[in-house]
Order: structure tokens, then sequence, then C-alpha cells
């Protein structure tokens, strides 16, 4: 696992935004054992307590589950994961329709060069 | 949470300089601080008199209730800015002096440490570099059950690998449910480790805070807002 961490931002979001992409893309799969605290910690070189905040922020949304004496564990509902995939693609669209809004392009200039972006690429 | 190490006031002058002027805070078990100052701001005088080596000139310390002096010794590991070995010990020596010392050491988990900092019971510490150095202080300190550790400077004038390998070590080997206080003025690789950080600056406590907080709402990192503390000095 390798995060280039960026200092400027809660390390704890940048853990989660990490753990959700493993999850959207199928590394993690539904059902799948996550690392312990500690072991995460180890492994990134960065503090315990802030693994500890990131595991109960994803317990929070439901995107991990807990099973007494055994660890933490990938939900196994595929609705869940689906909808931080939307969330997440919801996240990188606003961004990028500001961006293209900041550069001059109107709605529908966006619309056609997202079009001829897609076709061009297959 | 409960607190662990209280300092009340401390000042501490030497001669007409004032190393420290009324510093007062609190830290709980299972946290790991930064003590963040430049050289010269009163970081090292502050653990030293945490550690009992020095008084304060007025304030109080405790640790755990019991006020610093003979019987907080037993209570607080302290790794000084200086090599707490011999020239002419081997690493195994070392470790022997270390446990004559201090009745809290763990052997055991002394020789896992040196295990995993690639260090041998058979090497002289005369013939170890900076960077191996440090990693015997930090094993040395670390390998007591102390309810307290105090680190000063663990990273200073070390090579970046080597800097890895003792952050490694050290949140690999340090005990959940004790309280770390780390003097460094290298912020930028040490950031990540820390729960809260202090800025000291002239002897004077200026900050305390949680760094997932600063970065939340400062959006920027320890290490920057440390740049435009102590910009001036």
């Amino acid at each position: 696992m390798k995060i280039e961490f960026d200092n400027n931002l809660p390390i704890y979001l940048q853990i989660m935004n990490y753990l959700k992409g493993e999850i959207v893309t199928g590394k993690l799969g539904p059902g799948d054992k996550i690392p312990s605290v500690r072991e995460l910690a180890g492994e990134l070189q960065i503090n315990p307590n802030t693994v500890q905040r990131t595991f109960q922020e994803l317990e929070r949304e439901g995107i991990v589950e807990t099973r007494r004496g055994m660890g933490r564990y990938v939900t196994q509902e595929e609705e869940k994961i689906m909808m931080i995939k939307k969330e997440m693609a919801k996240d990188i669209l606003d961004r990028f329709i500001r961006g293209m809004k900041d550069l001059g392009f109107k709605e529908d200039d966006i619309v056609a060069a997202v079009k001829e972006s897609v076709e061009k690429n297959e | 949470m409960d607190t662990v190490l209280q300092v009340h006031e401390v000042s501490k002058n030497y001669g007409a300089k004032k190393a420290l002027r009324g510093v007062s805070f609190q830290l709980a078990a299972g946290k790991i601080t930064g003590l963040l100052g430049s050289n010269g701001s009163g970081k090292s005088t502050l653990l030293k008199i945490i550690a009992g080596l020095t008084y304060p000139s007025s304030g109080e310390v405790t640790v755990q209730g019991t006020r610093i002096g003979p019987a907080s010794k037993a209570l607080i590991s302290y790794m000084p800015d200086r090599p707490l070995t011999e020239p002419w010990m081997n690493i195994g020596d070392a470790l022997t002096y270390y446990a004559d010392f201090y009745a809290d050491f763990d052997r055991e988990k002394a020789e896992r440490m040196l295990d995993f900092m690639k260090l041998k019971t058979k090497d002289r510490v005369k013939h170890l570099s900076k960077g191996m150095n440090e990693r015997l202080q930090l094993t040395l300190v670390l390998s007591r059950r102390a309810s307290v550790y105090l680190l000063d400077e663990p990273i200073g004038g070390v090579d970046p690998v080597a800097r890895t390998a003792i952050l490694n070590a050290l949140v690999e080997f340090y005990e959940e449910d004790s309280t770390l206080l780390v003097s460094t003025h290298l912020v930028t690789d040490i950031e990540r480790i820390f729960d809260d950080v202090m800025f000291i600056k002239d002897g004077e406590l200026i900050m305390h805070g949680e760094v997932e907080e600063i970065r939340l709402q400062q959006g920027k990192s320890i290490d920057e807002l440390f740049r435009e503390v102590y910009a001036e000095c």
C-alpha cells in the first residue's frame, strides 16, 4: 500500500479516500479483511490514532464493519459500494465542470468537449 | 482522558537569560506530542526539567501525580540529544548497562528492536554511524516500560534513510498507552506521527493543538505553520 500524502490536508481523510478507492475498484472486495490499525500505521509511517480515526469514520459511513475479536471487514452490501462509487464520480465531475467553467466553457460546450474526447479515446 | 504529565507555570533562568517563561500544559496517555521550536527556543531545557536533570527556577512538574524527583525517574524514559552509551561498549554491553540501571528494562523487546534496526549485539558503539547510533539510543529508551517517554531530537543530524528507519521503529515499538513527547526542529518528516503539537518560541509556549484540526482549519501543513511562526528567527 502506497499513499503519497499531502501534509496540507488531514491525513485521516486521505487514507479514507485511498481505502474507498481500493474498495470501489475491487482491489479490496466485499467482505475482505482490512489491515489492523497497527499494521497500517506501521506501513504508512503514521500515528496509529490517525488510522483509528479513519476506521471510525469508515464505520460510521457503513463501509467497514467490525466483527468483535476478528478485525475489520469491507461491507458485503454492494449497494453501499455503488453509492461510494457514485459519490467519488460526482466529486470528479464537480471539479471538472468547475475547471471548465473557469476556462470560459458554456454547459453545452462542456458536453460537446467531453463527447469528442471520449470518442477520440475509443 | 487522564492527565499523565502536568507542567505548571514552569520558568527557568540561566543567569539573566530566561530559557523558559511560565510554560504550562498537560499531556494525556496514548498520545504522541511534538515539541517544536527552533534551536535555542527552550525545548531541551524543558525536557531536562521533566526528566529531573535540572530544576525549574519556578513552577511545578508532576508525572501521574508524582513530583519530579528520584521517584519520577522510574516513570520517565528520557533520550537526551547526546548518546547515553560509552564508546568502549558493544551493543550487548549497552543493553546490559541499561538493564542494570532500570528495573523496567525489557531485554526481549530490546532484542526485537535491534533486529528491526539491523543492529547486532557484537557491534561496537564506537564504530556506529550517527544514524545507527540514534537507532541504538532509541532502542534503549523505548525498551523501558515507562509511562512517559521524552525524545530529544531523535532524527537530528541523520540522513533521510536513517530518519525513515527511526520513524518506522517509533511507530512500530511505542507503547500505545504511554505518553510520548518528541522534540524536533525538522518538522516535515515527522509531523505525520504526531497527535498534537506544541510550539515553543523564546521560552514561551505559543501554541498547543491537534495536528489534524490544524490541517483541517488552516489548510496547511504543520511544517508550513512552523515556518510562518519562526520566520523572524
